[in-house]
């Protein structure tokens, strides 16, 4: 009985190396050929560098965009989750903390957007911000994302805003507070907890949308890493020593964050499928 | 309304509010930003998608009424129909491969993790890491391990000899879609792992004790305990994949291509709408007018059957506990 619960424990666990290497091995495998040449990883698929060079890493750095396709990433992205969190709050702050007539209609409005996949109205998209003069713009793809985060960070901060106790912003009244302040250093402190749900829960996909800058951004200097990475992947096709030195440091920064918050991202990012 | 801490501030023009005023604006500033934005940018483009798939376009122009002529071309008149219909199903194989594969797996590792063995962070931790990666980047990673002469895939199998077992993974009708899925599920297989093991962990202990001490085995327990009552949790990645699976675009869009070769095998809806609306890659097909209707029918279509199936599924989930 007792070598039977054994033998249970070691199959339990061969099987979860055995899909961890299947996990981590591919991009393991990534990290080490982007320090061969070409020509070694061609000769010698699987084994350590034989030098470990950093030369690919240099060429892509300093010969491709890549750096501009960062800095865009960077900016398209801390630029939309600031306008969902900003707008965000305003509105499931109204929502959650004030009556008024038409509260429950506006706050079904909002949330029907979760529904809406605004992918299906690039071509209405397409012609609107074509008419604002947002196509090719920063600012264009950050007022999608934005629209399309917004649903979901209503529902989330309006939700964790409910919770909070009443007499906290009635006390701080009495106190002769604004409302404005009441909100800002009173309310905010406190969902501090559910602004990086929300903040995650768009930042990572909103990094990794291809759909949008395919769509808008049609000039290279303004383009994001996933559509810089296909540009870069047809520049350097036959190069795979300096594809794969691309494809890690375009991975690297996703990972090293991943590393130090992984609760918060896979909290993050389930959250809305996962009960909590 | 706390006084200004500037002391100089000439305050001749400051207009007194009664607190009901104050009360509306402070309302309106909070609320009129968001909605305007959200009305832009959100409801109406997507109104605007039904609007103008009832007219005929040339190029980014409308030029006249069509009625459901965009309808009717996409869904009866070749070759806009065996396209149509080739991509539908081509999406329906992902759903299904996805549900097996991804989702199968991913609940019998939940099972596993669930009864925390040494190292269960860490596993998950693990698990979860492809999720947080661009479907771009990992398609891109994988296009170069499934190259037919150098790819990591075909040398591997050629190292333990099972050379004969090679193939060009992306270069053939046979192989190319269920390629493609393959490294969907690798990549998302962490999020349904999560989401089960958390509907799992939310299962009180007693349960499962209770089972074991009637002499129920593993099996047993899995079926008649864990399954009843991860039921919500099952529905929610049900539909969850259910809507991937019909706006998969980016990885058959790095792997295969805009036309979804070999032959339209890796052909489906998402693209077959890009395709429509901004261009073929090869000979220029381009139609705002199919392409608005091909939107609306993947939306209706998506949406009747989430809804319906999550109104079955709730059920299901009141049955089964």
């Amino acid at each position: 009985m007792r070598w039977r619960r054994l033998s249970t424990v070691t199959l339990i666990q061969l099987l979860l190396i055995g899909n961890t290497v299947v996990i981590l091995y591919p991009m393991m495998m990534m990290g080490l050929s982007a320090f061969k040449s070409t020509r070694e990883i061609f000769r010698n698929p699987f084994g350590l560098p034989e030098v470990w060079s950093l030369a690919n890493f240099v060429r892509v750095w300093e010969q491709t965009n890549f750096p501009l396709y960062f800095r865009n990433s960077v900016i398209v992205t801390a630029g939309s989750v600031a306008l969902i969190l900003v707008l965000g709050v305003m509105a499931s702050y109204a929502l959650a903390r004030y009556e008024f007539r038409g509260n429950e209609l506006l706050y079904l409005f909002f949330l029907a957007g979760i529904m809406m996949p605004l992918k299906l109205a690039v071509i209405p998209l397409f012609i609107q911000l074509r008419a604002m003069g947002l196509t090719n713009t920063h600012l264009g793809l950050m007022c999608i994302y934005a629209a399309e985060g917004l649903p979901a960070a209503v529902f989330i901060l309006t939700g964790f805003l409910r919770t909070l106790p009443r007499d906290l912003e009635n006390a701080a009244r009495i106190d002769g507070a604004s409302e404005f302040q009441i909100l800002w250093s009173i309310m905010l402190p406190l969902v501090r907890p559910a602004l990086v749900i929300v903040g995650i829960y768009n930042l990572v996909p909103v990094w990794n949308d291809f759909f949008f800058p395919l769509v808008f951004v049609q000039r290279e200097s303004l383009k994001t890493l996933p559509l810089g990475l296909t540009v870069f992947m047809g520049q350097y096709a036959t190069d795979w020593a300096v594809l794969y030195a691309g494809l890690t440091i375009a991975a690297l920064p996703v990972i090293v964050l991943y590393v130090f918050l992984s609760r918060q991202f896979i909290a993050g990012l389930t959250a809305g499928a996962v009960k909590g | 309304m706390a006084a200004s801490p500037r002391p100089a501030a000439p305050d001749t023009k400051r207009v007194r509010l009664s607190p009901r005023a104050g009360r509306t604006l402070w309302l309106a500033t909070l609320l009129v930003p968001p909605t305007v934005f959200f009305l832009v940018f959100e409801v109406i483009p997507m109104i605007s998608a039904l609007i103008y798939s009832f007219y005929r376009w040339e190029g980014i122009g409308r030029v006249g009424f069509a009625g459901f002529d965009n309808f009717r071309r996409v869904l009866f008149e070749q070759p806009f129909q065996g396209w149509t219909i080739n991509a539908f199903w081509n999406n329906v194989i992902v759903f299904l491969t996805l549900m097996v594969v991804q989702n199968g797996l991913a609940l019998f590792l939940a099972i596993l993790l669930g009864g925390n063995p040494r190292g269960t962070r860490f596993y998950q931790v693990v698990f979860f890491l492809p999720v947080t990666l661009a479907f771009v980047l990992v398609g891109f990673q994988w296009k170069l391990f499934l190259n037919p002469i150098i790819g990591l895939v075909n040398q591997m199998l050629g190292a333990v000899g099972l050379g004969a077992l090679a193939q060009p993974w992306l270069g053939q009708e046979s192989t190319a879609l269920f390629s493609i899925i393959f490294v969907n599920a690798w990549r998302w297989l962490g999020f349904p792992t999560i989401v089960f093991l958390a509907a799992i962990r939310s299962i009180p202990q007693d349960y499962f004790e209770a089972a074991r001490l009637d002499g129920a085995n593993e099996w047993h327990v899995a079926r008649h305990v864990t399954w009843p009552l991860i039921a919500p949790a099952v529905t929610i990645i049900v539909i969850l994949t259910f809507i991937g699976s019909f706006n998969w675009f980016d990885l058959p869009y790095v792997m295969a291509g805009l036309d979804g070769p070999p032959g339209r095998s890796t052909d489906v809806l998402a693209l077959y709408f890009y395709r429509t609306a901004f261009g073929e890659t090869a000979g220029a097909l381009q139609d705002f007018g199919r392409g608005s209707a091909l939107a609306v029918l993947l939306f209706l279509f998506v949406l009747v059957v989430a809804i319906t199936w999550t109104r079955i599924l709730r059920r299901r989930e009141v049955e089964l506990t």
